[in-house]
């Protein structure tokens, strides 16, 4: 198991509540939801989450830790922000919900093969290497994480988006090779880890 | 009139071959019309976008837009800051929020900047605003008519606001539920609005197209029905990623789902530009993949 976990599991016992106050972004709000449940019939992806955002809610007070850090529920977040605007609460829902699974993924709990988890870690990663998105990196990164054989099968299905954008010239095979960012990114790199050392050490995340 | 002059955030894919930059072309046209001067805010990184927080947390996230509104502070001093991106503003903005309402977020993030080397004062005083604010704020309806010299006659517009243009933040004076701007400049340019489009505000699934394909493209089939269903010509949006989401992926949606979709889906800033006389390439119109053709008919004029 994660050492983190651990150390989070003994330092809270079963008090998730007080856990998710103190080191989820928001999450000093979940207390004010009144399940009034606008939240999860407002969200696009609504039908897909196994648990909505007022179930959420409910259960970090109920203290299911491993229910709610493991769930692939927060990972259907495509911030619409339609929550956030129709909560009479006024809770930052889309907010919690990100912190929600950036947690879970710090303590090694969230799904594994969780696409969206997946796809978001190598989108960080490409941004913090060059200070700028490289959007033909990015799509190839995506298409061949489970391995060559299905990589490939990916991009012969969206073979047809690509050219599309190629030929209107809003893709760069180019800069596969070579792909233009900020001025200095070792700067920039040692920025992003000095912010992350300081965010640790602040949430008690540091290893 | 002086020229107005604004911080200019452009962001990654509005970058020369990106996925956005016939966007760009476009709101270059525009801006020259409209005496709009966009001054870029140099070295500027990318906002983190909305899936950053899962890898990179609070603090790295707030501290790349930090860095953006220090340079921008330094180097276009007393300006707005400007987007035309959705995420881009969407994530200054929210960085810059935070930063005011944390001492100790503030006081972070300019020990990081400085640990960095980065010789950037942070004041955090920069409004941040998006391309649609300023075309309805400062320059206005009767000035986005101004220098329009071919009307949009006879086109039919879905006005497909989307998310991040409009929520958590929104245009002042504009409902979530029903933004009527989009709509309001399309009639402006002597278009036609379908100003009850059931899917002005619905989901395209953002970053999740990428990601979860199956259920985003589901959203993205309902916002081209609602359109065709309202006879719409074609669909124009302020976000780079609703257009690229509702363009590209019709071919796959027709093979899932058996439709025949092949709808234009079109920036504000490429009616205007067309509206001001701009010709095809101008208005970025070689870059949609599904070509407006009767925008180009009235381009080509």
């Amino acid at each position: 198991m994660n050492t983190l976990n651990t150390a989070m599991v003994e330092k809270y016992r079963n008090d998730f509540l007080k856990e998710v106050e103190e080191n989820v972004e928001e999450g000093h709000w979940v207390k004010m939801c009144m399940q009034c449940g606008v939240c999860s019939g407002s969200c696009p992806f609504g039908p897909d989450w196994e648990h909505p955002p007022q179930e959420i809610f409910m259960m970090i007070r109920a203290g299911k830790r491993d229910e709610v850090l493991a769930t692939e529920s927060m990972w259907m977040c495509t911030s619409c922000y339609n929550c956030i605007v129709r909560c009479p609460r006024e809770l930052p829902i889309t907010h919690i919900m990100h912190g929600l699974a950036n947690y879970a993924h710090r303590l090694g709990l969230a799904p594994k093969m969780n696409p969206t988890r997946r796809f978001a870690k190598i989108f960080w990663n490409n941004i913090a290497k060059t200070g700028r998105v490289n959007e033909m990196a990015l799509s190839l990164k995506l298409y061949f994480m489970d391995g060559f054989a299905s990589g490939v099968k990916k991009s012969l299905a969206m073979a047809g988006v690509g050219l599309g954008m190629l030929k209107t010239k809003r893709l760069n095979p180019f800069t596969l090779f070579r792909h233009k960012g900020v001025e200095k990114p070792k700067q920039l790199q040692a920025m992003l880890k000095k912010a992350k050392e300081i965010e640790d050490r602040r949430k008690g995340l540091a290893s | 009139m002086a020229k107005k002059q604004y911080s200019f955030y452009p962001g990654c894919t509005s970058e020369r071959k990106a996925s956005a930059a016939n966007y760009m072309v476009s709101v270059n046209a525009m801006c020259e019309k409209l005496n709009i001067k966009l001054n870029e805010i140099p070295d500027w990184n990318c906002c983190g976008a909305s899936i950053g927080y899962a890898e990179g947390g609070e603090l790295p996230r707030h501290v790349m837009n930090a860095r953006n509104i220090a340079l921008s502070e330094q180097h276009n001093p007393k300006q707005d800051i400007v987007a035309t991106c959705a995420a881009c503003w969407l994530g200054a903005k929210e960085s810059s929020e935070r930063l005011s309402a944390s001492e100790q977020l503030l006081a972070d993030t300019k020990e990081v900047l400085k640990e960095a080397g980065l010789d950037v004062q942070l004041k955090n005083e920069t409004p941040i605003r998006h391309m649609v604010e300023v075309l309805i704020e400062d320059i206005g309806y009767e000035g986005i008519k101004e220098p329009m010299a071919k009307p949009l006659e006879g086109i039919k517009f879905a006005g497909y606001v989307g998310c991040q243009t409009n929520r958590p933040f929104g245009v002042d004076g504009e409902s979530f539920e029903n933004p009527m701007y989009l709509d309001k400049m399309v009639e402006t340019v002597g278009g036609e609005a379908i100003t009850n489009y059931e899917r002005k505000v619905t989901c395209c699934g953002g970053a999740l197209a990428f990601s979860e394909p199956e259920k985003s493209q589901v959203q993205i089939k309902d916002i081209i029905e609602a359109a065709y269903d309202q006879g719409a010509d074609m669909i124009v949006t302020p976000c780079p990623v609703c257009q690229m989401n509702v363009e590209v992926y019709q071919g796959q949606i027709n093979k899932t789902y058996n439709t025949k979709f092949n709808i234009p889906v079109t920036y504000y800033s490429q009616l205007l530009t067309v509206a001001y006389g701009g010709d095809i390439k101008q208005a970025g119109l070689d870059g949609n993949i599904i070509r407006a053709k009767r925008l180009e008919e009235i381009a080509s004029k």
